[in-house]
């Protein structure tokens, strides 16, 4: 073929070509496959990290410390990381908050994971787990993030695992540049994760701690906040903790017309209206299942072996949408219904997306 | 072998429609109970063979830069042979048949993995897991019977041409993953119906084209290229080593489906069939080989085929597992279990190419007139 129009100055670099070359050796497979097996951690190789330490919080809680991969690009207060795990030899996806103050000299991050009833994934990180083992990650995420400068007055709300986000901004330091309050609910005192190195950062007065324990005292109400902390409408407030508590903070502060000073960080979405299910066909793959109205149509996928990408698994990231290219689904957050005509694609978050009627997805 | 329904004995008429669903059921919950248990061991598995494949692949390839001198020709060569064939049974066919899909890793996964073979992935897929795993051993269906150019079956009909199949046989055999390319490509069906300029036929050739290209870039150029002084030595290598894998895994095919003892069905008796039938006819059409644990990780386990055609996606390590309960099952519904070591088997199969080569004698044949039956849901026992 000849052509007169000149090529854009798309430069191939002498790496360039000698990876060419290097994929002519090893082809069918790629020079990474082979490089893989010695240095998973390596720049330039999919993201991993290896456990280098298991340290348990609380009876149903521990602190994986992970050495990222060469490529890691580091992380802010707050956010997340998600893990790929192989659970029973099968890989799934969970993000877990990044508790790790983000400049360690050590280079290592650290999540905080709780177990809790019947949970696939928290259950071996927390119990199963062994040094040495190769996870997979991906770079932090996630806008529950303190801005700069950080504001004057801080409350931070949480309860159970909601802790983490706040442990790794309290670890890099917000207490010195802030007035903080934090309100922590657990069942018990010995359930606190993270209890010893709160209540050690309250006695030197860096921040002021209001912990309850929910198995004496009952769910705290956001009613009560009044008393603990009567300025708190007035503060920054992040929180995070299960979907009871959010829910209510989000009707309180709005009602109080503040609803601009409450962040909140949801473990899990909201699930409102299962659909219909219906049949979904992946229309590349060839594959074809029958789905509940209930069952994102991630998991549906996932558990059929279907490669899916996803994400955090609740709806905020983004990771999971694939076209649409027929057919119906329904938000399992809001009910509503999305519906696709051949010719269409129609992006749809399958996390938190389950079939209402008869599916063409593109993948 | 004489297609199942034209039998002067039938070996399944002792069995009732609801005895063949009772055995679907049996099966099923054989299957059921390896799906349970299917994990972790085998993740470590897979992972486990691919990491010794391609250690030994590297090691037997960097051996083979030295391969002027002799002994480093013989290392290399068989190193690289026995890396290659576990690359295309154990770890090729199997991941391709989605064994391994379960564990959601993409770079362990049917629709990512591309293997050590000319004949692109997608292709292979097709002809193999949808056609011929689908209608295994029923005659002009399973262009696995002959694979379109020999005569397997007194009921396929002779022509002068199959005087020279024992000879086809071995050509094919050498040049094995070439012929598998064609097969999978219908290259003679396709030509046959001038349909060789149609673009969708176009399309796969090309990707043929371009995954022949890379393969013998590899093999023949690059490598040679590398081991510079030892360039014709290392060619010389690379090709005995193709060579070794295509005629084991030529063999080990064979074995498969072609041994006496094993059936073959017409055309009308799958139409309706049940999950029994299916199975049924899975069990009758496939044929085991005995051996050592060494012989069946060699043949990717194929030599548990009867086992792997009745569940193409378990992981297969599971099939030497479940090969006891599955022969129990041949014993109770009285069946036969067609089995053998590999050079027993492989004689018997090219045993049969030979005779096939030839006319039918007229006595092998029962009266051809009568219609052919629904054999599979017959008299009671
Ligand atoms: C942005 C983000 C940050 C997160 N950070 C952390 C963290 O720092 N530490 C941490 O422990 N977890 C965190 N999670 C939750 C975590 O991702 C998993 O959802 C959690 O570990 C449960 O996974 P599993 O596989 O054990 O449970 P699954 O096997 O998926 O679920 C088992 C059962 O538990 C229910 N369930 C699922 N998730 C939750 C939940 N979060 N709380 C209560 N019930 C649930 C399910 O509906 C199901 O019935 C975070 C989630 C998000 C989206
Ligand atoms: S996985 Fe994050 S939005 Fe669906």
């Amino acid at each position: 073929m000849t052509t007169t129009v000149p090529h854009p100055a798309a430069k191939t670099t002498v790496r360039d070509r000698l990876l060419r070359l290097a994929e002519t050796v090893t082809t069918p497979l790629l020079p990474e496959d082979y490089l893989d097996l010695v240095a998973p951690l390596r720049a330039g190789a999919a993201l991993r990290g290896r456990i280098v330490a298991v340290e348990p919080e609380t009876r149903d809680a521990a602190t994986l410390t992970i050495r990222p991969g060469r490529d890691w690009r580091g992380h802010t207060p707050g956010q997340y990381v998600r893990l790929g795990v192989d659970v029973d030899g099968v890989r799934q996806w969970r993000a877990y908050s990044l508790t790790s103050a983000p400049d360690r000299p050590d280079r290592l991050i650290s999540v905080t994971v709780k177990a809790i009833p019947d949970g696939r994934v928290s259950n071996h990180l927390v119990r199963r787990t062994r040094v040495g083992t190769v996870v997979q990650l991906d770079q932090a995420l996630g806008d529950f993030v303190l801005p700069d400068p950080v504001p004057a007055r801080v409350l931070f709300l949480t309860a159970g695992s909601g802790i983490t986000p706040v442990m790794g901004m309290l670890r890099a330091g917000v207490h010195t540049r802030a007035d903080v309050v934090v309100v922590h609910s657990a069942p018990t005192p010995d359930d606190v994760v993270f209890g010893a190195h709160l209540r050690a950062l309250a006695a030197q007065g860096g921040i002021r701690l209001v912990e309850r324990h929910t198995d004496r005292d009952g769910l705290l109400g956001v009613a009560e906040l009044a008393t603990l902390v009567p300025d708190h409408l007035d503060r920054q407030t992040w929180a995070c903790g299960p979907v009871g508590l959010l829910d209510a903070a989000e009707q309180h502060w709005t009602a109080a017309g503040v609803a601009d000073r409450l962040h909140t960080e949801r473990f899990r979405p909201t699930v409102i209206a299962p659909g219909e299910g219906g049949s979904v066909t992946f229309t590349r793959t060839g594959l074809t299942l029958a789905a509940d109205g209930g069952t994102p149509i991630l998991d549906a996928g996932e558990a059929a072996g279907a490669l899916m990408p996803s994400g955090c698994r609740m709806g905020i990231c983004y990771g999971c949408v694939l076209p649409l290219r027929q057919g119906a689904v329904r938000d399992l957050r809001t009910g509503e219904l999305t519906t696709a005509v051949p010719g269409d694609g129609v992006l749809i978050q399958t996390c938190v997306s389950a079939a209402a009627g008869t599916c063409d997805i593109d993948l | 072998m004489t297609v199942i329904q034209h039998k002067p004995v039938n070996p399944i008429a002792h069995l009732s429609a609801e005895d063949i669903e009772t055995l679907g059921k049996e099966l099923d919950a054989i299957r059921d109970r390896v799906l349970a248990e299917r994990g972790a061991s085998d993740a470590a598995y897979i992972r486990k063979v691919i990491k010794t494949q391609r250690t030994l692949e590297m090691s037997s390839r960097a051996v083979l830069l030295f391969s002027l001198f002799p002994p480093a020709w013989v290392v290399g060569t068989a190193g690289l042979a026995v890396a290659k064939i576990l690359e295309n049974m154990e770890i090729g066919h199997n991941i391709l048949h989605g064994q391994y899909d379960f564990m959601r890793d993409p770079k362990i996964h049917s629709t990512t993995w591309e293997w050590d073979h000319v004949s692109p992935a997608d292709q292979w897929k097709h002809s193999h897991n949808q056609l011929h795993h689908t209608y295994t051993n029923v005659l002009g269906k399973d262009n696995d019977l002959g694979y379109g150019i020999m005569r397997v079956d007194e009921d396929q009909k002779w022509y002068p041409m199959h005087l020279g199949q024992p000879l086809w046989n071995f050509v094919n055999a050498c040049f094995f993953e070439y012929g598998i390319a064609a097969y999978d490509l219908e290259l003679g069906r396709n030509l046959r119906k001038g349909r060789h300029k149609a673009p969708e036929f176009r399309a796969r050739l090309r990707a043929v084209g371009r995954k022949i290209r890379r393969q013998v870039l590899k093999d023949y150029v690059i490598h040679p290229l590398l081991s510079g002084p030892s360039f014709l030595t290392t060619l010389a290598a690379t090709f005995t080593a193709n060579l070794i894998r295509n005629l084991w895994s030529h063999s080990v095919i064979m074995c498969g489906h072609f041994p006496s003892g094993v059936e073959t069905f017409s055309k009308t008796s799958i139409e309706g069939e049940t999950r029994g039938e299916w199975y049924l006819r899975q069990m009758l059409g496939s044929a085991n080989i005995s051996g050592s644990r060494l012989l069946h990780i060699m043949t990717g386990n194929l030599s548990f085929q009867i086992e792997h055609h009745l569940f193409p996606d378990l992981p297969s390590k599971r099939y030497q597992e479940i090969a006891p309960q599955v022969r129990a099952l041949f014993d109770r519904y009285g069946l036969t279990y067609t089995t053998g070591p590999l050079p027993k088997q492989v004689a018997s199969a090219w045993w049969k190419v030979i005779r096939l080569s030839l006319p039918n004698r007229e006595t092998a044949r029962p009266a051809a007139d009568e219609p052919p039956a629904r054999v599979l849901a017959t008299s009671g026992v």
